[in-house]
């Protein structure tokens, strides 16, 4: 336990601490390195640096990547979970294929996967077989990308998508509270809304230089290689939950005149939704630390896929650069601190009242 | 409920399961006809097909490359699975038999060392391995497998144990049973299925593992991910040899995968925290 608390603990407050130093470049492996307290540059520098663009680039695929291996692995499983949730013939053989990805090691997957993804072979050609033209997607070289936004906007795009939020939820409360739906949500989120887009200007630009990032098409690759290793997972998941839900539930929504859809949509999937919690959570840490499949896939070559994790690997030790990789390190822990902290507090909680 | 009729429904219903199906066996496929190409067979444009010959070299090529990084698996993910479910099974006996103020606290805290990014301890365990002279080889890195699999295993035992009645642990301790004595003649044999779960789910996360594997360990000591990724990484690789590297390093887990799937599939389940 002291051991668990020293290498967890012990070691989170060292990479901190580490992440404001100047630890890097040469002489940094030797084994009292030199080593100064430099506060905050590192992550400035990443933050807004002319050297940290990579970063930024790699803070925004890493959105993307967690968005879409959600949305895809849980949609996807929770679908499959569904079909298998109608007793087809060879439940058994089906549940096996769908789940086998897991049991893959990334490096394994990203492999076949990058085989698979080549260029003139592979996926590309399969509409060939049906007759069709092969398509030429560069799936993992790509430089094209979409939904492009300027850096220097972020505060402005950000504020947006709160009063986008707010005014969303507002508008769920109108029924239930109108009071607080107003006055809480509404509100606020026009005026936030409106104060940005009439005044914008005055809003600091977060960064000194126009820097676009967008959505990488050469990433989509590596989304479709994650939904595939993981959506088995989550079809475990539900199918699990399924199963618990009793049969005696399922004929008395059928006597009510509830149809297949009716039935999973207001009775099942609101039933499991402690299993959905879990399973986000699980896939969004998954995704934060996705390194061994990026690196596998386009490895080192196509900046434009990268991720905080890998950037972390390369930086500290390809480069020697101890104390940047640090710093990226903790901009990952906090990002993976949003989600776990609030879901372990609720977990406590939960056995507290057991 | 079994449905003999032929109805739209059920023909779409398999009719969705078969591409899906389809779409997840691809890769396998894949895979496997590219492994057993001769080199000179496989064209960007021909991927799909069949291998004209049958050319089973590419394993034995493979296997001659990548055998010391196989061993180097075998020998580490034995040891750090055995090291942690025991030292979690202990731990998980802790925290459910022998609850201490705060100890829920303490087991909240535990767990958090099973969410947080890798890489954010990855500087500090460098380092302190390469204090200890422990860089570079095995024993480091099972140790760290070992410290960072306990969180997930003290979980699995302690839900497990959650399961044996605490008048049981009671009786034996007003018998004068100790700690120790009542973990080794009640709890330890009622929970050789608890060890099954947690073994293969171990086994299969440290096989698995690579960003320690590259960063830990030196080249004559690395494991078999990482050997498949040097054996992948260059640009004019042939690819017969990469897939047939990644079947051989597919094959232990999907062995347990086959073989053991109730249990595999139940440390799934247990892994995502459900209480």
């Amino acid at each position: 336990m002291i051991l668990v608390g020293v290498f967890v603990y012990g070691f989170i407050g060292n990479t901190i601490w580490t992440s404001m130093t100047d630890w890097g470049g040469s002489g940094s492996l030797a084994l009292e390195p030199e080593k100064n307290f430099i506060g905050l540059d590192n992550y400035i520098d990443l933050f807004t640096g002319f050297l940290g663009s990579g970063f930024r680039q790699d803070l925004v695929n890493a959105v993307y990547y967690s968005v879409l291996l959600l949305a895809g692995a849980v949609g996807l499983g929770m679908f499959i979970a569904i079909l298998l949730d109608q007793k087809p013939r060879g439940e058994d053989v089906l549940r096996t294929i769908f789940l086998y990805p897991m049991a893959l090691s990334f490096i394994v997957s990203g492999t076949i996967w990058r085989w698979l993804l080549a260029p003139q072979g592979g996926i590309n050609i399969l509409p060939t077989y049906v007759g069709l033209k092969p398509m030429t997607f560069s799936w993992l070289s790509s430089q094209a990308a979409i939904l492009v936004f300027n850096w220097q906007d972020l505060l402005r795009i950000l504020l947006f998508m709160a009063a986008f939020i707010l005014i969303l939820v507002g508008l769920f409360m109108l029924r239930r509270d109108q009071g607080r739906a107003i006055g809480r949500w509404l509100i606020p989120g026009i005026v936030i809304g409106a104060f940005v887009w009439l005044f914008g200007d005055i809003i600091p630009d977060a960064l000194f230089m126009e820097e676009e990032h967008g959505f990488n098409m050469a990433t989509l690759g590596i989304i479709m290689a994650t939904i595939w290793q993981y959506s088995g997972y989550t079809m475990a998941l539900y199918l699990a939950g399924f199963n618990g839900i009793s049969q005696d539930l399922r004929d008395a929504a059928m006597l009510d005149g509830a149809t297949q859809v009716g039935y999973y949509r207001h009775i099942a999937i609101p039933m499991l939704k402690p299993i959905t919690i879990s399973a986000v959570i699980i896939l969004s840490h998954i995704s934060l630390k996705m390194f061994d499949l990026i690196f596998a896939m386009t490895g080192p070559d196509n900046a434009q896929t990268g991720h905080p994790a890998l950037t972390m690997y390369l930086t500290t030790f390809r480069s020697n650069d101890f104390a940047r990789g640090a710093a990226i390190a903790i901009v990952l822990f906090l990002i993976a601190a949003m989600f776990i902290v609030p879901y372990l507090v609720g977990q406590y909680r939960q056995r507290g009242r057991d | 409920m079994v449905r003999s009729k032929i109805t739209p429904g059920s023909v779409f219903l398999y009719s969705i399961l078969t591409v899906l199906a389809l779409f997840f066996l691809m890769p396998a496929y894949m895979a496997a006809v590219t492994a057993l190409k001769m080199p000179a067979d496989i064209s960007l444009p021909s991927a799909w097909e069949l291998p004209p010959v049958f050319n089973w070299a590419s394993f034995s090529e493979a296997i001659e490359l990548l055998r010391p990084n196989f061993i180097n698996s075998i020998i580490l993910t034995i040891c750090a699975t055995f090291g942690s479910t025991m030292l979690g099974s202990l731990n998980g006996y802790v925290f459910s038999k022998w609850k201490f103020k705060g100890s829920d606290i303490v087991f909240t805290l535990f767990l958090f060392g099973m969410f947080i990014p890798y890489q954010v301890i990855l500087i500090p365990l460098f380092q302190t391995l390469r204090a200890m002279n422990l860089y570079g080889g095995l024993p480091g890195l099972i140790l760290a497998h070992i410290v960072y699999g306990l969180p997930i295993t003290s979980l699995i035992f302690r839900n497990f144990y959650a399961q044996i009645p605490t008048a049981l642990i009671e009786s034996a301790r007003l018998d004068g049973a100790g700690f120790f004595s009542i973990y080794l003649r009640i709890v330890f044999p009622l929970s050789i299925p608890g060890f099954v779960v947690t073994s293969l789910w171990q086994f299969t996360q440290i096989w698995n593992e690579f960003l320690w594997g590259i960063c830990l360990t030196r080249h004559a000591d690395n494991p078999i991910t990482v050997g498949l990724a040097q054996l992948a990484g260059g640009q004019a690789v042939s690819w017969n040899l990469p897939m047939a590297g990644s079947i051989m390093a597919a094959v232990p887990v999907l062995c347990i995968y086959i073989f053991l799937g109730r249990y595999f599939i139940r440390g799934l389940l247990a892994g995502s925290v459900k209480e």
